[in-house]
């Protein structure tokens, strides 16, 4: 890994201060770290958020749950709170990589990455998510922009998650056998407002899929779908699973979630 | 340089390193405990296992100066006077190990679940040691070995 300079931001608006376009942000660093180590990326600076102590926690209101973007993979998963809101936002955290990763990772870090394969997103766009930063509130289906893009601006830091709390909702998703990371995931979400379908792993960016998400409305049960036709366009096609392919686990993943919820 | 003052096994350290140092680093080249293994280098092998503040991490994935004040133990810690942690006995009398490159990971990630869960089966063994990758075994031993120290434990 190459050298750089570490600096340990006490508060939001210092870490903000310190951000360059030759810097990065560092919560539990379980991309950045081998990213540089691989030599894909390289920063002057490294700022380093997690002692800033308003960015960890959870909260549960009435009608949302809001998680700090630094709060862990592990204490989502064993959260009281978010098991009993959002029983299928618990069991997703505690799907992601392994033991030693979920107490590391952190649910701010995972979705500032946008990784097309990573699990959090599709649960953003599935339950409303509101992304609060130092500057702005951004609805989740505005944020995610593009493979490993998202619409933050260099000096912008994610500071929570907020989520709407649906009345049933359940993540499915078919994992690679060696490394885990999603081949697709699904996550159907039925709130009071209308449903939503966070698809992620099939395309280069999580989207709401809108075929899926309508047949759902007018009746909620697995049958629904069974006519709907998920279309292999934009669909990852590699050694993994072909498009056709994905575009099939799209809708056999969607019917499970809809079973589960 | 960074100024990183950690509990190692027990002793206090104070060091001055360079700002990308990680633990594992920290650990094999400025401490001399070897044991710690670095296999891939990007936290997905899981060699590199310690427990920091009691949970288990990738030591590989890890700032020595992020962690700075925090308790560190690792595998050279868990025997005491002398004789061996019962998760140490286990893989040895169940043969989880065959090289023993993966095993101070193995053990340090094994160690950490059982303090989760008293008795794991073994699908939640399984599942727990996801991140621990093993090219000798087939994992039978050790699964058989994590069961055996539940026993003891």
């Amino acid at each position: 890994m190459k050298t750089f300079n570490y600096h340990s931001a006490k508060d939001v608006k210092e870490a903000s201060k310190l951000a360059s376009s030759n810097s990065a942000f560092l919560a539990g660093g379980m991309t950045t770290l081998p990213s540089m180590k691989l030599g894909l990326a390289s920063y002057k600076d490294i700022i380093d958020i997690k002692r800033i102590k308003k960015l960890s926690g959870i909260k549960v209101s009435g009608k949302t749950v809001t998680i700090g973007a630094t709060t862990k993979h592990a204490e989502v998963a064993n959260s009281k709170e978010v098991k009993k809101a959002i029983p299928s936002l618990a069991a997703l955290a505690e799907g992601i990589g392994d033991p030693q990763v979920r107490n590391r990772g952190t649910i701010g870090g995972s979705i500032a990455n946008n990784d097309p394969a990573a699990d959090y997103p599709s649960a953003c766009i599935a339950l409303n998510a509101t992304i609060h930063t130092n500057n702005r509130k951004i609805d989740a289906e505005k944020f995610f922009r593009g493979m490993f893009e998202t619409s933050l601006k260099s000096s912008e830091i994610i500071e929570a998650i907020e989520f709407d709390i649906p009345q049933k909702s359940s993540y499915q998703k078919l994992p690679n056998p060696a490394s885990r990371y999603a081949i697709v995931g699904v996550y159907v979400a039925k709130h009071k407002t209308g449903i939503n379908v966070g698809v992620t792993g099939a395309k280069s960016c999580v989207y709401n899929d809108k075929d899926l998400s309508g047949a759902l409305s007018n009746n909620f049960s697995s049958s629904a779908i069974d006519n709907v036709k998920v279309s292999t366009s934009g669909m990852n096609s590699d050694i993994h699973a072909s498009a056709e392919y994905r575009a099939n686990m799209v809708k056999v993943f969607a019917k499970k979630a809809v079973d589960a919820c | 340089m960074q100024k990183v003052s950690l509990e190692v096994n027990g002793k206090k350290v104070t060091k001055e390193v360079p700002d990308h140092t990680t633990l594992s680093g920290l650990l094999r080249d400025i401490l001399n405990l070897t044991g710690t293994h670095i296999g891939c280098d990007t936290s997905q092998c899981g060699a590199c296992v310690v427990h920091v503040d009691g949970k288990s991490i990738k030591s590989c994935t890890a700032l020595a100066v992020d962690l700075d004040g925090s308790k560190v133990t690792t595998i050279e810690g868990l025997a005491s006077n002398g004789k061996l942690h019962p998760m140490q006995e286990a893989f040895k009398k169940m043969h989880g190990l065959q090289c023993g490159f993966c095993t101070p990971g193995m053990i340090m990630s094994a160690v950490d679940l059982l303090k989760n869960k008293k008795n794991p089966n073994d699908q939640e063994i399984r599942d727990w040691l996801e991140g621990n990758i093993c090219r000798c075994t087939g994992y039978h031993n050790i699964v058989a070995a994590v069961k055996e120290a539940a026993s003891k434990m």
